[in-house]
């Protein structure tokens, strides 16, 4: 092997790695140990192991540069992409456990099964834009992008469903689209092109309702986007403004459905409190799995 | 629905393996994979997508600055002929003028296709779309998403293709493309060399990432959109995807490659620490007015002013500061010039590597790459957000204080599948190919942002192709049962061997050999060293034993991207051999000039002939009067 460009002169120190190897038969622990080096990641590690240990090892992974969002595991039981975690971040001489994403089915050693995440892209249905102004062009301020921009950012990584206690714990995958896809449609909701009103579809088929406002995706989220706060709550008000608003239900009566309002409302004060609703309660406390507040 | 599983009882193979049948098979679902896979549903076929990644995964992903396009937004006076002019003068004028031409004038709608998908560019102050300025455009032309337009891109066409009826196939790989021998009859289109009738496109022979079970397409078209071959160099930009698949797919089924000589070395590469080097900084830092400088803080680039730019480059620090300002603020002058920082790729990346080699550069090894000073902190995190965040977590620096270090890394392929500028078909008939893995439309260098506008225009255009031949056909071609046989033999061969190298070690020996003898600067004697050594990589890596099962190998999975890597790389160093001048991307220590008798009027094409590579000069097609007429224009 050519050696890493910076390790000559250094003194290389080893690290300590536990990495599970095994299928969705079962599986244990391997040990290994790998020489270390400046800005050295796990992911380093990992193709460390594979090209002098284990090539057979199994890891997803295409940029290392914390882009494509492929590289998710759980180091030290923490959601994690293995690309943008520093060796260094750990203590000396204890060994660091690399685990696949525990939400979804191992395939292979780090690499599990996420297909669900795309049949759960495609249900959504797609972005459906007004015609264009008389010359051409479609203005739209950059202020009235900028928090869709903050959700276009995701990296499809999935650490949100992995650690959403909806989807890890609970497995609700067939009436939860989880955080990943709230914020698509949180996304689609608040563009200022898009025409298509799927506030009913975003309670009954994706399930925001079982949002508990725990945070747990927001906190794991690699690019740093406020999931949560900036994205679902203001999709939950959306929707509880229009199926319990009196005024509109009545309109909804009379009228039949209600064109679609592209004013979204600001994560508020209200939404905020909700956080102490409790972590890890997955129906709302109302048993159906509905809009909790 | 797409993709009936056969239940032919045939000879031909589908009745031994998983077989699914398409109109168009589309190979890659990068952005050109992606453009062309809904371009061809869009004709009401039936459309297989292959992704060797998860979908959207692919290396577009990665790109960062921006996409050009002669909106006209930012500088009223851009339009797609001051375009097609930069582009050639970026190629040094070896570009296919056609594709060239094409890419200029469809651009724009290109882009304004992605907003009806859902897009959200950066806004102008009037709400259009924004645009940046970069290296070698003329005018501020890039429109863009921060520093993350190509993630913007990609999920942009995936969440639009998905609802198109497309069949995507995501963790699988084609190893081989199955044809079957030319007729001398039938209606087939000609190919790039004007060959009638040879070799039509019959399918694909692949194999399964996660079970490693093979899996057979059939097809009446093929597109190739497998990107580039960074992963044959040592310091390099790409994801563990870029090996060359295409180029080597499209050659092993008789196709032709060219211009292969003309690796683009990235100029801002990451140099420190060890674990990123080579991870691209966007030219969109000096687009927002970084600049580069050595270890002594003195500005580089005015030392590096290429003649041909030197009427349009400001020779002062003042002038060049001026340009900025002005050109940002939609209000230029004719009497002020571009900032050299933003000279076209080749040049500022031999700038830098002269620097290092003078002993002036930066302690790991580059030159600074400084925006600190030149911007504010909360305009850095707007602007380039993706960069502040990068050298945060992985290089312990903040931009918005202190200089990066940076260095050439390589990035880009401009050579690659030789294809019909019109239609982006192949010598194979019902072959197309598209995006990186294809030739011809950046000549011998890149201009940034113009390759994500390359991945939606040839994308389009050969999924369009690629339709129309299929419609064109009443049955899919009849595949060859020793082709499928031979594909599966050579897959297996790993697994055979009693002993043998390891893969992971050879593709290290191989990265270390191209970046050594096939490298930034070259010469007859280096490029030859080249050779020699991936003469005696291929003889190894034939003999590469693999253990463990089929189901999610590496190592299997690495052996056989070894097979694509070494293709591409001998073509790069024959055609590097044959190119005896220095011409943009590709540099020669024994040959500094460039040759504007003979080397300016051919292109380098290689092909498979039995066991050996023939390479051989082609003349560039000539360009037409009028289009003559507008490169002189000024």
């Amino acid at each position: 092997m050519a050696a890493h460009p910076g390790s000559n002169g250094s003194k290389a120190k080893a690290a300590k790695l536990r990495v599970f190897r095994g299928t969705a038969a079962g599986g244990d622990f391997q040990n290994y140990e790998v020489e270390t080096y400046p800005g050295m990641v796990v992911l380093d590690a990992i193709h460390d192991i594979q090209a002098k240990q284990s090539p057979d090892l199994a890891v997803r992974w295409n940029c290392k540069a914390g882009r494509c969002g492929s590289c998710s595991a759980e180091v030290n039981g923490k959601p994690r992409l293995m690309c943008m975690t520093r060796m260094s971040a750990y203590p000396e001489g204890e060994p660091i456990t690399v685990t696949p994403m525990r939400a979804f089915p191992i395939i292979k050693d780090l690499v599990t099964d996420v297909s669900w995440n795309f049949e759960m892209a495609k249900k959504i249905p797609p972005f459906k834009p007004r015609p264009r102004d008389a010359d051409g062009n479609w203005r739209m301020q950059q202020i009235d992008i900028d928090r869709i921009q903050e959700f276009r950012k995701c990296i499809e990584c999935f650490l949100c469903q992995n650690v959403c206690h909806v989807v890890r714990d609970h497995q609700k995958k067939e009436v939860f689209s989880g955080p990943r896809f709230l914020i698509h449609l949180a996304t689609l909701d608040m563009h200022p092109l898009d025409t298509l009103d799927r506030r009913e579809m975003v309670k009954r088929d994706f399930g925001v309702g079982f949002c508990n406002i725990t945070k747990c995706c927001t906190e794991v989220c690699p690019e740093h986007i406020t999931i949560t706060d900036n994205g679902i709550i203001p999709l939950k008000e959306r929707i509880a403004d229009d199926h319990y608003d009196p005024v509109r239900w009545l309109l909804r009566k009379v009228a039949g459905k209600p064109r679609a309002h592209k004013v979204p409302a600001q994560p508020t004060e209200a939404g905020k409190t909700a956080d102490i609703s409790g972590r890890h309660r997955v129906d709302g406390g109302n048993g159906k799995g509905e809009l909790e507040r | 629905m797409p993709s009936a599983q056969s239940q032919s009882t045939s000879s031909d193979g589908s009745a031994r393996y998983e077989t699914h049948e398409h109109d168009v098979i589309i190979i890659g679902a990068g952005g050109a994979g992606l453009r062309a896979a809904i371009e061809a549903s869009a004709l009401g076929l039936d459309v297989g997508l292959i992704c060797k990644s998860l979908l959207g995964k692919a290396h577009t992903v990665m790109a960062e600055g921006g996409v050009a396009a002669a909106l006209g937004n930012v500088e009223p006076k851009d339009n797609w002929k001051v375009h097609f002019r930069d582009t050639m003068k970026g190629g040094r004028y070896l570009n296919q003028w056609r594709m060239a031409q094409l890419h200029a004038m469809e651009a724009p709608d290109r882009v304004n296709e992605l907003e009806e998908w859902g897009a959200l560019f950066d806004r102008t102050a009037d709400g259009r779309i924004l645009q940046r300025n970069f290296g070698g455009h003329k005018y501020p032309r890039l429109a863009h998403v921060g520093d993350r337009t190509g993630l913007e891109m990609i999920r942009t066409l995936q969440q639009h293709g998905i609802h198109t009826g497309m069949k995507v196939y995501m963790e699988c790989t084609v190893t081989r493309l199955l044809t079957t021998p030319g007729s001398g009859g039938g209606s087939g289109a000609p190919g790039a060399s004007g060959q009638e009738e040879g070799d039509a496109v019959a399918g694909a022979f692949g194999y399964w990432r996660e079970s490693g079970r093979f899996v057979l397409f059939r097809a009446k078209a093929v597109v190739l959109a497998t990107g580039g071959i960074g992963r044959a160099f040592q310091i390099n930009s790409n994801s563990w995807e870029c090996t060359g698949d295409g180029q080597a797919l499209a050659y092993l089924a008789g196709a032709e490659l060219m211009d292969m000589e003309f690796m683009q070395f990235h100029p801002t590469g990451m140099v420190w620490p060890p674990s990123v080097r080579g991870t691209l900084i966007t030219e969109g830092v000096r687009g927002e007015g970084g600049t580069l400088r050595n270890k002594d803080q003195k500005r580089i680039m005015f030392d590096y002013i290429h003649p041909l730019y030197a009427n349009e480059t400001a020779p002062t620090e003042e002038e060049a500061d001026r340009w900025l300002a002005l050109s940002t603020s939609g209000k230029m002058d004719k009497n002020v010039r571009r900032t050299p920082d933003l000279l076209p790729r080749d040049i500022v990346a031999r700038a830098i590597h002269a620097e290092v080699k003078a002993g002036r550069g930066s302690p790991h090894g580059g030159v600074f790459l400084d925006i600190a000073t030149r911007r504010t902190a909360a305009d850095i995190k707007r602007k380039l957000p993706a960069m502040y965040h990068q050298f945060k977590e992985l290089g312990d620096v903040d931009i918005t204080k202190e200089p990066m270090e940076v260095g050439p890394t390589a990035h880009y392929t401009m050579g690659g599948i030789r294809v019909d500028p019109e239609t982006q078909q192949t010598r194979v008939r019902g072959l197309f190919a598209a995006g990186e893995c294809a030739a011809g439309m950046h000549g011998a260098n890149r201009l940034g942002g113009n390759s994500l506008s390359d991945l939606l225009v040839f994308g389009r255009i050969a999924g369009l192709h690629a339709g129309r031949h299929a419609k064109e056909r009443s049955g899919l071609p009849s595949l060859d049962l020793g082709q499928i046989e031979d594909a599966a033999r050579e897959a297996l061969a790993p697994f055979e061997r009693s002993s043998g190298p390891n893969p992971f070690a050879l593709h290290e020996e191989l990265k270390d050999a191209m970046q050594t003898y096939v490298g930034i600067i070259r010469t007859e004697e280096d490029l030859s060293e080249g050779l020699r050594r991936l003469e005696a990589l291929r003889e190894r890596a034939g003999t590469i034993r693999i253990d463990g099962n089929r189901h999610y190998n590496a190592g299997w999975h690495e052996t056989i991207d070894m097979r694509n890597l070494l293709i591409v790389s001998e073509a790069m160093a024959r055609a590097a051999v044959l190119r005896k001048e220095s011409r943009g991307a590709h540099a020669r220590d024994d040959f500094p000039d460039t040759d504007k008798e003979h080397f300016a009027k051919v292109n380098i094409v290689s092909r498979k002939h039995g066991d050996t590579m023939e390479v051989r000069e082609v003349p560039l097609p000539p360009i037409p009067g009028e289009i003559k007429q507008v490169l002189e224009e000024e």
